[in-house]
């Protein structure tokens, strides 16, 4: 049993080590960082890196919030069209329902790299380079999303909407109030992973954007990084910012995003 | 039906497709009318804004006579093999051991799940360091205790694709880990028990009960892992920032070479021919694996 632990501490120490660098890294002052061999247990904690990292890109609050705005939007619109189109799956009975549903599924077999041009082109002719909506827009809606909240509302018992007809329920006043609060979990799961994926998502906010008033923290970041590639110590107090929200969610909602994952087997 | 019915089948339909109408607007501009408009333009000379040239099928024919976008191509299925069997293994063997009756079973799935979390631009920005190719860099230093001697990993036309692998294997060791505890998790005990009580071996529990019902995960986590190896992206944007594709191309991916050509180049036909040649690619192996994996799949 003792090579069972011995095993798994070895592996999540080598799980966790680039993350210990990081942080040793990000509070070095320079007798430390640029040194023959590196130092693994800095003497000096110069915490004054971040504020300096902050302040290095003036625009960096901007793309902070820009990011965390365009994740929570995302995710707000993606649950309640997810919500709705579900429901007329899961409860309706309608002429072309089979097809629509298949014709769903597929769209889920497109990689977005694919469409990365089209879709270029599409947001370019609408005049929405550079704006909220060409972040937002495309991805207000998500057919796997739907599938999931299909597959739970359908566990819901036909019974509820019959005893609810009767107390003169119409349909959207069931979904809202009773659907709804039924299916929580689902709404929790497939909320963070849009929330987390808005955050992580690179390509695209890449080539839609091109001044820093709408840039993501992520594309700041590659081009702080492309600025000032040989300042580690600045660069990393910069990715440990953009980490840091991502690891407070993660250990709040570990269970949810974990299960949702084990259930679903949903990418982030 | 008599026409009582028929009048709320038609009005359930109006209904439905009111309930259906934002998301799949959404989806159709977005998602299914693109995938057709990128085989369109796949067929002009185009930047996009004011020249659109008629070349047929000429993208397709001029990329299987580009060097580099085939070397992308072989890029890509290194990176596929170098990251695909090696994460599945380890994730199996780090699921099958917090499968077993452990104490802190939580806290070894935090540590191994974390990388997944965080966003790839930071964390290959951490990797750049981790990398550096002189003694201060942390996989050198680490190498120097075993005595072994600093390399370049990055510059390094020997050691690039390993690189990128490593760190790639490392990101999603988690996903794929929780997936793999989940399988391992839905095999009943009294398998294992009845297996023990005929005094089966450890190997061959394994080999008997585990694998075989462990087959829909493990597939699963193959397509998987195979469609999202075939998109890697922003590892290789951020590791090697100046040098496009890094040293002698040799971690040029496809979806690199594809931004590259589109939004370096701005041939946005000759981009799109790109990306309908990775959808094909991903699709056929979808198709193959069904095939020839699918059927030994064994289902409870």
């Amino acid at each position: 049993m003792s090579i069972v632990y011995i095993l798994l501490t070895v592996g999540a120490v080598i799980m966790l080590l680039p993350f210990y660098y990081m942080l040793i890294t990000s509070v070095k002052g320079p007798e430390e960082l640029y040194t023959p061999e590196l130092v693994w247990f800095p003497k000096r904690f110069v915490w004054s890196n971040y504020s300096e990292a902050w302040n290095a890109d003036p625009n960096f609050p901007r793309y902070f919030f820009n990011s965390a705005f365009i994740a929570t939007i995302t995710t707000a619109l993606q649950l309640v069209t997810s919500a709705l189109a579900a429901y007329a799956f899961a409860m309706i009975d309608f002429a072309g329902k089979e097809t629509v549903f298949m014709i769903l599924l597929g769209t889920m077999m497109i990689p977005s790299q694919v469409t990365l041009v089209p879709n270029y082109a599409i947001i370019a002719k609408a005049g929405w380079i550079d704006t909220y909506k060409a972040l937002i827009v495309p991805f207000a809606a998500s057919a796997f999303g739907i599938f999931m909240m299909r597959q739970f509302f359908q566990t819901i018992p036909m019974e509820l909407w019959d005893a609810a007809q009767i107390d003169g329920c119409s349909r959207f006043e069931y979904l809202w109030r009773v659907i709804v609060p039924l299916s929580k979990p689902v709404f929790v799961t497939n909320g963070l992973f849009t929330f987390i994926g808005g955050w992580n998502s690179f390509l695209w906010p890449l080539i839609v954007t091109n001044s820093s008033t709408y840039r993501t923290i992520q594309v700041g970041l590659s081009q702080f990084n492309q600025e000032f590639g040989t300042v580690p110590n600045l660069l990393m107090a910069a990715s440990t910012i953009a980490i840091v929200p991502l690891v407070i969610i993660f250990f709040i909602a570990q269970n949810q995003l974990i299960e949702g994952i084990a259930r679903t087997g949903l990418k982030g | 039906m008599n026409s009582l019915e028929r009048k709320r089948y038609v009005k359930d339909t109006v209904a439905a497709y009111m309930y259906l109408a934002p998301a799949l607007i959404v989806i159709i501009v977005f998602n299914l009318f693109p995938a057709f408009y990128a085989l369109y333009i796949s067929l002009f000379d185009t930047n996009l804004i004011g020249r659109w040239d008629w070349v047929g099928l000429g993208n397709y024919s001029e990329l299987f006579r580009d060097a580099d976008f085939l070397q992308s191509l072989v890029n890509t299925g290194k990176y596929v093999l170098g990251t695909v069997p090696v994460g599945m293994a380890l994730a199996l063997l780090i699921a099958w051991l917090l499968n077993k009756p452990i104490r802190g079973l939580s806290a070894y799935r935090t540590a191994y799940f974390l990388p997944y979390v965080t966003p790839i631009v930071a964390i290959s920005i951490v990797w750049t360091w981790i990398y550096k190719e002189d003694s201060a860099g942390m996989l050198n230093s680490l190498l120097c205790l075993f005595g072994a001697e600093p390399q370049a990993w990055l510059l390094d036309p020997k050691w690039s694709m390993f690189a990128l692998c490593l760190m790639s294997v490392w990101r999603h060791l988690g996903y794929n880990v929780v997936l793999f505890l989940a399988g391992l998790q839905n095999i009943p005990a009294e398998y294992y028990e009845a297996a023990e009580i005929d005094g089966a071996s450890g190997w061959s529990m394994f080999a008997h009960i585990t694998w075989p019902l462990l087959s829909p995960t493990t597939y699963f986590i193959l397509m998987v892992s195979i469609i999202g190896s075939f998109q890697v992206f922003t590892q290789v944007y951020v590791l090697w920032p100046s040098v496009s594709g890094g040293p002698l191309g040799t971690t040029r991916v496809v979806v690199k070479y594809l931004y590259d050509q589109g939004w370096g180049a701005f041939r946005f036909g000759y981009a799109s021919a790109i990306g309908y040649i990775l959808f094909a690619i991903i699709f056929v192996l979808t198709l193959v694996q069904k095939d020839l994996v699918g059927k030994r799949v064994h289902y409870q």
